[in-house]
């Protein structure tokens, strides 16, 4: 299964690009995905266990489970307002 | 609690927040108070003694979008609301100039602050916007506290 990653503030700046896909064994859960996102862009490494995670627009945690066609974006810590 | 929310406004925008047509957007004839939030980028100073010239705001805009109208419906829920608008910029807004806007009408002038102030702390604490500080000698940094 294919899953669209976004990256938002820092974590785009870091990555270097806005987005990128991931193909995931079926069943992968986030956390699972996170690991890969690491390995790919390693200057993200040390803030992925620091950040939020959202699948299609609505905040996670680490053991739900992704779907083919989801999109998960990396959500650091907010600052609007 | 009044649902009819087809008036209220929720807006992620480029463009100057417009306080006037914010106030009448929510303006109501079953409204006795208006209460109005605009937050401004205020100057400050980083530690090396550049002054800030700018903020720079990045959105997550699907996901901040479906997050304001969600505070919009909660809020609707504990207060009666008679209109909101719930508006916030996006790129570059400078030193003086708003970064965010919300107005709330209610019947009574009490519900109006308290639906306001909640909808502003709340935006703040949970909505996918993130701010970048320009400063005067082109540095930049993302403001994301505890990272």
């Amino acid at each position: 299964m294919r899953i669209t990653v976004r990256f938002f503030a820092l974590i785009r700046d870091r990555a270097g690009v806005p987005q990128t896909d991931l193909v995931l064994e079926p069943g992968t859960a986030v956390a699972g995905a996170v690991k890969i996102i690491g390995e790919r862009f390693p200057d993200l490494a040390p803030l992925l266990p620091r950040i939020g995670y959202a699948v299609n627009q609505a905040y996670v945690d680490r053991t739900t489970v992704l779907r083919d066609g989801d999109e998960l974006a990396l959500i650091p810590p907010v600052s609007g307002g | 609690m009044n649902m009819d929310a087809s008036h209220d406004q929720i807006l992620l925008t480029p463009d100057p927040l417009e306080l006037a047509a914010a106030v009448a957007r929510v303006t109501d004839a079953s409204a006795g108070g208006i209460a109005v939030f605009l937050g401004i980028t205020r100057s400050e100073n980083n530690v090396d003694g550049q002054s800030l010239l700018t903020l720079d705001y990045d959105v997550h805009p699907e996901m901040a979008r479906a997050q304001l109208a969600d505070l919009a419906r909660h809020a609707r829920d504990r207060w009666h609301i008679s209109r909101l608008a719930i508006l916030h910029r996006t790129g570059c807004v400078a030193v003086g100039e708003p970064s965010v806007l919300i107005a709330v009408s209610t019947p009574h002038r009490a519900e109006a602050f308290e639906a306001c102030k909640w909808l502003i702390d709340t935006l703040k604490a949970e909505a996918a916007i993130w701010k970048k500080e320009i400063w005067a000698d082109g540095t930049s940094t993302w403001v994301h506290p505890n990272l």
